[in-house]
């Protein structure tokens, strides 16, 4: 049977996210509720706003349903995906979920005017990575693996199950980064 | 046809907004609640559309000081309003680094012919509209992101339903057509024929279609989402009514959950009373900001 990814639909650009793992040839669902979340394998975290996100996650009590997901099961985050799984953000500073050993500096690089698409090399080969304000990792903790930096800042992080972008591999064509993490689910 | 990166880019934030109600603000202080309330943007400019309407005048881009608070209060994207062809306002606000520009309707043109040259700026734009053909001219000229024009300030949703209607269904009608019957719509429309190739083929805008324009309810937010907007526009709705932080907050949920009963009545249930709002059908020609622009 396929593997079915629920992508966490509250906000964001989730559906460019279910386009992405539909092309890698597994099933795609929409995320907004604890039962639907619990049906899935694997869960993604989109880019969008990471402090909606993170209201909209209390709001509605999805914050330990997310916990318990994430104990049995791989989450992967990108951008304000990454965010909300860091261990410690900064800029300002905001609670998260604490899945990954890193830090996270939130609009790192700047403002809009400073968003850039560049291509970098990773474990997987070369990958183009759309950053989006996006933020940057400042600590990597000794569980968690680098698999690309751009410049010096690690920009795509995996820890056991779980792994983060500070790009959106979701919006360029035929993405590596999708098809590795869901050939570990 | 291939998006050049720059545009690619641009697109990319109108994606990460998709699901969010971006909110209008006039000081620091509304951006901090808007964000609370879990605004995935925020448009800065000095009235609400409602006070445009009541206060008459020339209505322009913001007051610096007033963006820059904003700008240092929230960590949201912050937007904000250039006049209709306006250009020179809008290389201020890209020079303040906003993150997105709404050449707008509501402010008074500028230019009562062309639009600004949105290719020419590294910041995104996003243009009003009130059928295909309008929304295509823009994405021409270089928007990232297309809204409906609705009617601002009157808390009216008749002709944001309107517009989201037209241009669905001006959409869905391309899609039916032979190549040889694209040119002839594309004269119809007046716009572009690779613009309305694109849409023939893809049955949607190339860029983010959002709604805005007389949004005023959980239950408004909603419907424009189900009849096909991907993110909505609050101006007055919100700061205008009994209790703003509450009803902001009813409204980002009424966005994520516009396809489950269940939680649109939760979302509308202690939201104090709505803006008093005007009935457009009721309003002379002249007094409709939606037919500035061209």
């Amino acid at each position: 049977m396929s593997k079915t990814i629920g992508v966490l639909a509250l906000q964001g650009d989730f559906e460019a996210h279910r386009k992405a793992i539909e092309d890698s040839g597994a099933r795609a669902v929409e995320v907004r509720t604890a039962a639907e979340m619990h049906a899935c394998d694997g869960l993604i975290l989109p880019g969008g706003e990471s402090t909606t996100m993170l209201k909209l996650l209390d709001m509605e009590q999805l914050t330990q349903p997310l916990r318990d997901f994430a104990a049995t099961r791989a989450v992967f985050g990108t951008c304000a995906g990454a965010i909300l799984l860091a261990h410690h953000v900064t800029h300002p500073a905001q609670t998260s979920l604490q899945l990954l050993d890193i830090d996270v500096e939130r609009n790192g690089y700047g403002r809009q005017i400073d968003s850039r698409i560049a291509n970098i090399d990773t474990a997987e080969g070369v990958v183009e990575a759309i950053f989006i304000r996006a933020p940057i990792i400042r600590r990597v903790g000794p569980e968690a693996r680098v698999l690309a930096t751009f410049g010096k800042d690690p920009v795509w992080v995996e820890q056991g199950r779980h792994m983060v972008t500070t790009f959106h591999p979701e919006l360029s064509a035929g993405s590596i980064v999708h098809r590795r993490f869901l050939s570990r689910i | 046809m291939i998006f050049s990166e720059e545009f690619r880019l641009k697109i990319g934030l109108a994606e990460m907004l998709k699901g969010g109600v971006i909110m209008d603000v006039t000081n620091a202080e509304q951006a901090r609640i808007a964000e609370d309330a879990g605004a995935c943007a925020v448009m800065a400019l000095e009235r609400v559309p409602s006070d445009i309407r009541r206060d008459g005048g020339v209505a322009r881009m913001s007051q610096i000081r007033i963006m820059e608070d904003i700008m240092k209060t929230v960590s949201i994207p912050v937007m904000a309003k250039a006049r209709i062809g306006h250009f020179m306002e809008a290389r201020i606000l890209e020079a303040l680094a906003v993150d997105y520009i709404d050449e707008s309707e509501v402010l008074t043109p500028a230019d009562e012919t062309h639009h600004i040259d949105k290719k020419s700026f590294k910041v995104p734009f996003v243009c009003g509209a009130r059928n295909l053909g309008e929304a295509l001219r823009r994405i021409a000229e270089g928007a990232a992101m297309i809204r409906t024009k609705g009617e601002a300030g009157s808390g009216d949703i008749v002709e944001a339903v309107r517009h989201i209607r037209t241009i669905v269904k001006e959409m869905k009608h391309l899609t039916i057509l032979g190549k040889e019957e694209l040119v002839h719509e594309a004269k119809n429309l007046g716009a572009p024929l690779d613009l309305v190739e694109w849409v023939a083929e893809h049955g949607k805008l190339p860029v983010p279609n959002f709604s805005a324009g007389g949004i005023a309810t959980p239950a408004d937010a909603a419907l424009v989402m189900q009849l096909g907007a991907e993110a909505v526009f609050v101006g007055s709705g919100i700061f205008k009514s009994e209790d703003p932080a509450v009803r902001a907050k009813a409204i980002v949920k009424a966005a994520t959950y516009f396809n489950d009963p269940a939680k649109l009545l939760e979302a509308s249930r202690d939201c104090g009373e709505a803006m008093r709002g005007l009935d457009v059908a009721k309003m002379a020609p002249e007094e409709l900001l939606q037919t500035r622009g061209w």
